[in-house]
């Protein structure tokens, strides 16, 4: 099992704002995946690091970090598959204040959601009856490609439209705001096509498709805000916006 | 600026690029075609002078641009410079009238040439 013989060569970022990468060796071992990695030095090297993670099975969206460049989910991440020469830089995720080490504050990114309206809003209370929809309907399977999100922050720390625009709503809450859209239950478009719409909404969105690229759950939020343009352009014109 | 007011502006933006796809692929081919027996001025003015289609190809092209153009370059100022959202809005206004201004005179100045 455990390849002992082959050391990683790990630098982690250790501080807030102000810190420094530090090298940690790490026995090489075989299924490694990179939260493994963090784990171990975190137990056997130096117990002082600050990490995040919880359910180690790629469900809570809280182990995220920058693994070698690239925002990643860290417990669904082989280390075979990103640190072909031996080596891992792991950092915290961009885009948001480190709190210390590879623990970020995530309360800006999630404060975004809300912002997008991304709370579902109910127009039949609980004496009604089920609602039926059919699963093949254009607005249940367009929700459906969107709805995976584990809100892990991945796609918001690979946006450049987040760096330079920090007011900008971003890929995670807008792909939200885009199932809810189509959600035929929910009752507070109006005020949310207005809430994504301008500059710090949709239309700010450049089609980098980083957030596709790098989202580990293979959703496409390029395609939600794109759907989310075609809506409010729609409402818009209706003036319904 | 209200939600409302950017989302239409980003629709004109969208609107004048689909015609600017037309328009400047007519535009380039007109061009090509009329070089190939030599360009002169007096070429160019007896095609356009007192030709009303062209005239009026022109018009919208010149409005497409007014519109496309300033639309465009508000959205970069914002994202790239720190100069007030306001000024901006004025700026880019003042720079699609001119856009207006200018091609529209020159595409009535070529249609009236010499008093035609």
């Amino acid at each position: 099992m455990a390849d002992m013989a082959s050391m990683l060569d790990v630098s982690v970022w250790r501080g807030a704002g102000e810190g420094r990468f530090v090298s940690y060796p790490v026995p090489r071992r075989e299924n490694q995946t990179v939260l493994d990695v963090v784990t171990y030095v975190q137990r056997r090297l130096d117990a002082t690091l600050a990490y995040r993670f919880s359910c180690r099975v790629g469900m809570c969206g809280s182990c995220a970090m920058t693994v070698n460049g690239v925002a990643r989910w860290t417990c669904r991440t082989h280390v075979g598959r990103v640190a072909k020469d031996g080596r891992l830089r792991i950092a915290p995720l961009r885009n948001m204040p480190v709190i210390k080490d590879l623990s970020v504050d995530m309360a800006g990114f999630f404060a975004k959601a809300a912002r997008a309206k991304g709370a579902f809003r109910p127009t039949a209370d609980r004496a009604a009856d089920f609602a039926v929809i059919a699963p093949d309907s254009p607005r249940r399977r367009r929700a459906d490609t969107a709805i995976e999100c584990i809100g892990c922050g991945v796609c918001y720390a690979s946006c450049d439209v987040v760096t330079w625009n920090p007011d900008y709503l971003g890929p995670a809450a807008l792909n939200r705001a885009w199932t809810l859209v189509n959600d035929e239950r929910d009752g507070g478009n109006r005020e949310r096509l207005a809430a994504v719409a301008g500059d710090a909404g949709c239309h700010a969105c450049h089609s980098h498709q980083s957030c596709m690229e790098r989202c580990p759950k293979h959703l496409n939020p390029t395609e939600s805000i794109a759907g989310l343009k075609r809506a409010t352009g729609l409402a818009a014109l209706a003036g319904k916006l | 600026m209200s939600a409302r007011a950017e989302t239409l502006l980003w629709l004109a933006q969208r609107i004048s690029a689909m015609v600017l796809a037309v328009v400047v692929a007519v535009h380039i081919g007109t061009i090509i075609y009329a070089v190939q027996g030599g360009l002169t001025a007096q070429e160019i003015i007896g095609r356009v002078q007192g030709n009303t289609g062209w005239l009026a190809f022109y018009g919208v092209f010149v409005a497409a641009v007014a519109i496309h153009g300033p639309i465009g370059l508000r959205t970069i100022l914002r994202e790239m410079t720190p100069v007030p959202a306001r000024l901006i809005d004025v700026a880019a206004a003042a720079f699609a009238v001119l856009l207006a201004w200018t091609g529209w005179q020159a595409a009535y100045g070529l249609y009236g040439f010499g008093g035609a």
